[in-house]
């Protein structure tokens, strides 16, 4: 036993532990408001117990032995509970739970949480409620964090994350993984929602903040979960890189100020060279993966093409052009068509990608995207039409809700405003 | 667990199937019935005559208002439903999506209540 420590350390060991305790005790109680009612109980025990006892060697199987007791009394305790939990028998309920031994292996509860995880991503839930289960019960998030998070009050993402569980429960969706033939479609749900989670600590779409280091960290997080029990998987592989990749250069993409930093202004020597070379590793490993290629990957293999570069004049702009072509034939979406565009004019000239970019939205997709309008922006000026800029930069700004990045769009139209032949 | 599975289509298009296509549908839900009563999931199924055939029937203070046609007016028309057994709703899915309807339409999956003790 451990000597005991203070309230920090038990919080910390809390979250590493809570997904797979959850996890494990969904299995053992088979069902979630159970076992989530059991790891609390378990959590609070411990808050109790181990400032005296001092911190068990193996805290996880301490915490679901613990909480596997505690529903057991309260199933002995009441009976029309007893009932009611799905015809399970108490007996075969405490079998399972004898065979917890202080030092099971991680092979188990890994299998229990790779079915946590499709359980909180399951395609008959909605996608917020992925995102707020995912974070809640596998990462161990506090219900006040996730809301912080994707600025909701608390009240609000408790009550997403009770009709989540109510789904769960009254459809009855399955604590399990897919069977083999939906194996592959539901592992692209899951790193939809860790992307998600990702994309949204990188680059916000609502307030005052343009980064939240804490999301992003736990989406590496969970894709370094997820590169564990999945191993060797082209797509798993691909976005772990493509987050290390974008997440090296975090630091630098916000001022002091809180001002947008773009990449081509950025501070290199404040990217993350840890995150740039495991990211660079995964990115090869991920398109050796015999088999589909996964449009993971090439955004991962674009973003190594942006941090290899010591400069921005290094930046092999063709490949990335080339990268883009792949991306799209794949998975062909209005904003890659727009990223491809982009790089289209560091190597063709703007005017070339204006055509692009005016093709794009005369089809109608992306009218109320304003990053289309910003880039239309910055085209214009690059061709010297100042006032068709100004137009653009005023429509971009009339659908940006994110704060720096509207100061952004502010800034160049007064530079505009500013210049005596408005260029 | 048990679902009604409610299989939703657009009357026009269907009406507007060759008779070779609607002898094939009819085939292949005929083959489909077949597998899962097989399966054991089978508790009831029916095909339903169509909304021009339907009348909507409410009771208001009292008073009885039937009117003509499905209660409303819907981009998709219920024109079928199977009452299945499934063990969850990933079996349930899968019955549904096996469903010939399922290519033309939508299946809504609906768990049923069970019987209170």
């Amino acid at each position: 036993m451990n000597a005991s420590r203070g309230d920090q350390g038990f919080e910390a060991i809390f979250r590493r532990e809570a997904g797979r305790v959850l996890a494990t005790l969904i299995r053992l109680l088979g069902d979630f408001d159970s076992a989530e009612e059991a790891r609390q109980e378990a959590f609070i025990a411990a808050v109790e117990q181990w400032p005296i006892q001092g911190i068990p060697e193996n805290p996880g199987a301490w915490l679901i032995r613990t909480g596997r007791n505690k529903a057991v009394d309260r199933i002995r305790r009441d009976v029309v509970f007893r009932t009611k939990v799905q015809g399970r028998e108490i007996a075969s309920a405490e079998a399972d739970a004898a065979a917890i031994a202080e030092d099971e292996d991680d092979g188990t509860f890994g299998d229990d949480r790779l079915r946590l995880i499709f359980t909180c991503c399951h395609p008959a839930l909605s996608a917020e409620a992925h995102i707020a289960l995912t974070l809640r019960e596998v990462c161990g998030l506090t219900t006040q964090a996730v809301a912080r998070a994707f600025l909701v009050s608390e009240e609000t993402m408790a009550q997403r994350l009770v009709r989540a569980k109510k789904k769960i429960r009254d459809a009855g969706i399955p604590y399990e993984t897919p069977e083999p033939s939906l194996f592959n479609q539901r592992i692209q749900g899951v790193l939809a929602v860790v992307y998600g989670v990702f994309t949204e600590g990188y680059a916000a779409t609502a307030g005052s903040r343009l980064v939240d280091a804490e999301l992003c960290s736990e989406a590496i997080r969970l894709g370094r979960l997820l590169d564990e029990l999945l191993p060797r998987n082209a797509s798993v592989l691909g976005l772990l890189a493509m987050m290390l990749l974008h997440d090296a250069r975090r630091g630098a993409r916000v001022s002091a100020n809180g001002d947008v930093v773009l990449l081509e202004d950025q501070d290199r020597t404040q990217w993350d060279r840890a995150e740039i070379t495991e990211g660079l590793a995964l990115v090869e490993q991920a398109l050796n993966v015999p088999g589909q290629i996964s449009p993971y990957a090439v955004q991962a293999a674009i973003a190594a093409l942006h941090v290899r570069a010591k400069t921005k004049e290094d930046t092999d702009w063709p490949q990335i052009v080339g990268l883009y072509e792949v991306l799209l034939r794949l998975q062909p979406s209005p904003v890659i068509e727009l990223n491809h565009a982009v790089a289209v004019s560091m190597v063709d000239g703007a005017a070339r990608a204006l055509d692009l970019v005016d093709s794009l939205q005369a089809r109608g997709q992306v009218s109320e995207y304003h990053l289309l309008h910003a880039a239309r922006g910055r085209l214009l000026q690059q061709l010297a039409r100042p006032h068709e800029a100004r137009e653009a930069y005023l429509a971009a700004l009339h659908l940006a809700t994110l704060e720096p990045e509207r100061r952004l769009l502010m800034a160049r139209i007064a530079s505009i405003d500013a210049a005596p032949d408005g260029a | 667990m048990q679902y009604l599975l409610l299989i939703y289509s657009n009357e026009k298009e269907i009406a507007a199937l060759n008779p070779a296509e609607r002898t094939s549908m009819t085939e292949e839900y005929t083959e489909f019935t077949k597998g899962i009563i097989q399966a054991g999931q089978f508790k009831a199924g029916d095909r339903l005559k169509p909304t021009s055939a339907a009348t909507t029937v409410r009771v208001r203070n009292g008073q009885r208002v039937t009117t003509d046609g499905p209660f409303a007016e819907t981009r998709e028309q219920l024109g079928g439903y199977y009452l299945v057994d499934a063990k969850n709703l990933d079996e349930a899915i899968a019955i549904a999506a096996r469903i010939p309807g399922a290519r033309i339409g939508s299946i809504e999956v609906r768990p049923i209540w069970p019987p209170q003790t």
